[in-house]
């Protein structure tokens, strides 16, 4: 049996799996598309860390910007022990070979990677890699996988945990290539499996697969998850294809217009802030703009060449001539699964979450810029760590394959399921539904319209189903999957965001525009057991 | 608009009708699966030219589904010397092994004073997404089945070229069989990046730093020296 099951090959897979392995664990890395196709190639502004290259800047100060954008959310512990590992991030990056871009100071090793100024950031602390720093993370710890022998499962779709007496025992996947139900044991289990912000179809930055289905699967086998209602909305996607522009765009000088040409917010203030403000600007019937033409083509082209290139393709604007048209989008899933702190799932032993899977309670009520792909590092590999800790002592009695027959029959069920009712429609429906009453700004009105209309098609989805019947390589029988984690989400975000009558962060909600002392607390939801 | 997907199932082209209008071709896949027709199969994730799932052929050029605008009558057809799984969709297990095979890491890792112009040095090969495309575009593979192609040699030049490797030589070794003498230098790889990259000019480049490490072009030293032999420090860099 292996030590340690790694569920999902983004950058916090990736990681963890490097770090258990150089623990001493066997390891195996088990995701749904190859490793570099992750949502983690997406993240382009920065990872944060004090280390001071460019300006003085302090470890505390770190601290502080992010327990700030946090607004009394998140666990200061856990904070403290994330920006104190940042530097030392930095540098296990920097010996992997992440192709980090460069200052000219005479200096060596980490001292000489360049930084720059996120939202909320009281210095420039963002380490980068021109655009692309999730990406060239990313690729480079694949190439370190490849270097260490981790083995990899590719094209596994998660179907469900095994938890026997509240311990993880492995996990049921789905083999996309063949139509096969198999089960995985493990001493433990790490799950890396992304975020829920694609539950925002056709409003989020994210890529398709971003559907939650670690976060689903954990309320399944009876853990918990915290936080659902704190989605971040990202001031700046484009207009029509809902593709982000990056931060460091306003990060490198640019600016927020309206119509009339008019500059209505300090465009580096936390994300929270700036979107709210532009969808004021939106509710008044402005069109708003990103401007960068300032910056010249020359600088663009330096610091923001992915950026200009995808206004071109999907925009039909040259960033270096023309205004770029923006709406805010679901960006990111501060929410999730809840974790103590070593990371351990609460209600089910051996289990590990990180990533933005996870809610470690770094990002609270809005995370900064740059503190993803820091968290997914730094914790990866605290998680990796633990995750083989608990393998030492760990049964390594395999389980049942009880779960295994049951989602086996389930799939049989879909796969030979007459006339059903085509999902792809409510995926959108469910996608508009969000972004309109469970979005920037919220009313409980409209949060309980909300719910109800969720419930419905909860209801609607028994006689959903698949008409592509084939077994192998079946991308219609996993898109549904997908829907059905996203909307057995749902209610779980609208239900806490109408349980939180207050404005903190991220959540907003109109009657409710302060602070409330008595909610400075995580909602905690998890399933009842069945008697 | 009309255009035609190669299905694997009849290994036919199929006729689609679209809406009219300039969209990628992703969206449009995505509009035929929701709408018309769901059992047709392709890879997709970001939708924004970096995660690298969604390469196809258009008109037998490899594009990103997620960046090509679709015009009317263009075909539609999976990667080349990829084993189709389904439609559009291929399995990418055995391009990715030419990654390991290649041994792209940083072999032994070095404290280094880097700069600017050092970090430019391997900004564009860094930006490999591994979609595929090269691979796909490369004529090599239909006569070398296990020649370790464009991106992988990509990547092994940019950890050769990196201050940080303490082992170069342990990656060139590596790329001689099947490697850097078996490229065409044709630059069709370069030439289907959509990233911009340029593999053939780092394979060239490789085959300068395989001859400072006493390696030599096999085909070369058999044609005109006979000997096989030849090279084992016979350049004197």
């Amino acid at each position: 049996m292996i030590d340690v099951l790694i569920i999902g090959s983004g950058g916090a897979g990736l990681t963890a799996a490097l770090s258990a392995k150089e623990a001493g664990a066997s390891v195996l890395v088990v995701g749904k598309t190859y490793p570099t196709n992750s949502q983690t190639s997406m993240a382009q502004g920065g990872i944060n860390a004090a280390l001071g290259n460019v300006m003085e800047d302090h470890v505390s100060s770190h601290i502080a910007d992010t327990i700030k954008s946090a607004h009394g959310l998140c666990d200061e512990d856990m904070v403290r022990k994330m920006c104190a590992d940042a530097p030392q991030t930095i540098e296990w990056l920097e010996n992997l070979g992440v192709p980090f871009s460069r200052l000219d100071n005479n200096k060596s090793g980490k001292n000489t990677v360049a930084q720059r100024q996120m939202g909320g950031a009281s210095a420039k602390r963002a380490c980068y890699a021109q655009d692309y720093t999730g990406l060239k993370i990313l690729h480079t710890l694949y190439d370190t996988c490849l270097k260490e022998n981790i083995d990899f499962k590719d094209e596994h779709y998660l179907l469900n945990l095994i938890v026997k007496d509240d311990i993880v025992k492995g996990a049921t996947f789905l083999d996309m290539r063949t139509g096969e139900v198999l089960q995985i044991d493990a001493k433990s289990v790490v799950i890396a499996t992304g975020g829920y912000a694609s539950l925002y179809h056709g409003y989020t930055t994210n890529a398709y697969g971003s559907t939650g289905d670690g976060v689903a699967a954990v309320l399944r086998a009876g853990g918990a998850v915290s936080d659902m209602e704190f989605i971040q909305f990202h001031p700046t996607a484009l207009k029509h294809s809902a593709i982000l522009i990056s931060e460091s765009a306003r990060g490198e000088g640019g600016y927020l217009v309206n119509e009339k040409g008019e500059r209505f917010v300090d465009e580096l203030k936390p994300r929270d802030e700036v979107a709210r403000a532009i969808f004021a600007q939106m509710q008044e019937g402005q069109r708003v703009f990103l401007d960068v033409r300032h910056l010249g083509e020359e600088k663009l082209m330096e610091l923001l060449p992915q950026e200009v290139e995808l206004c071109k393709i999907h925009e039909h604007v040259d960033p270096a001539t023309e205004l770029i048209p923006i709406k805010p989008v679901a960006h990111y899933s501060m929410g999730g699964i809840d974790v103590d702190y070593a990371l351990e799932v609460t209600g089910i032993k051996g289990c590990f979450a990180v990533g933005e899977c996870s809610n470690a309670k770094v990002h609270g009520a809005n995370r900064l810029g740059g503190n993803s792909l820091l968290e997914i590092i730094a914790f990866g590999r605290f998680a990796g760590e633990n995750a083989y800790k608990h393998s030492i002592y760990a049964s390594s009695k395999p389980a049942e394959e009880i779960q295994k027959q049951k989602d086996q029959a389930e799939l049989d069920t879909l796969l030979t399921q007459e006339n059903p009712q085509n999902f792809y429609p409510y995926r959108e429906l469910l996608g508009n539904l969000f972004y309109e009453k469970v979005g920037i700004v919220r009313d409980n009105s409209q949060l309980h319209e909300a719910l109800k209309e969720v419930i419905e098609v909860q209801v609607a989805q028994k006689h959903m189903g698949v008409s592509d019947k084939n077994k192998t390589n079946n991308q219609n029988l996993i898109d549904f999957l997908e829907f059905k984690n996203a909307l057995l989400l749902a209610p779980t975000i609208i239900s806490s965001a109408i349980a939180r009558d207050e404005s903190r962060g991220a959540h907003f909600k109109i009657g409710f525009e302060e602070e409330n002392e008595d909610l400075k607390k995580h909602i905690v939801l998890q399933w009842k057991r069945e008697s | 608009m009309q255009i035609k997907i190669l299905r694997s199932q009849t290994n036919t082209h199929q006729l689609y009708t679209l809406p009219a209008g300039e969209i990628p071709l992703l969206n449009a896949l995505t509009y035929i699966k929701e709408t018309q027709d769901a059992s047709l199969t392709f890879s997709a994730g970001c939708r924004a030219s970096v995660c690298g799932t969604c390469a196809v052929r258009v008109n037998g050029r490899e594009e990103l589904s997620c960046s090509y605008k679709v015009k009317p009558g263009d075909v539609i057809e999976p990667l080349q010397y990829h084993p189709v799984l389904r439609d559009l969709k291929v399995d990418k297990q055995k391009a990715k092994q030419t990654l390991l095979n290649a041994s792209s890491w940083l072999h032994t890792s070095q404290e280094a004073s880097l700069t600017h112009a050092d970090e430019k040095f391997t900004e564009k090969q860094s930006d490999c997404i591994l979609c595929d495309s090269c691979y796909s575009a490369c004529p090599v593979y239909a006569v070398n089945p296990d020649f370790l192609g464009p991106f992988a040699l990509t990547r092994a030049y940019r950890y050769t070229s990196d201050k940080r490797e303490g082992d170069v030589k342990g990656i060139v070794d590596n790329i001689q069989t099947n490697g850097v003498w078996d490229c065409t230098l044709c630059g069709e790889c370069t030439a289907v990046c959509p990233k911009g990259i340029d593999p053939k000019m780092d394979i060239t480049m490789l085959r300068g730093t395989s001859l400072q490490h006493g390696h030599s072009d096999p085909s070369f030293a058999t044609q005109n020296f006979g000997t096989p032999d030849f090279g084992g420090g016979g350049f004197s860099f």
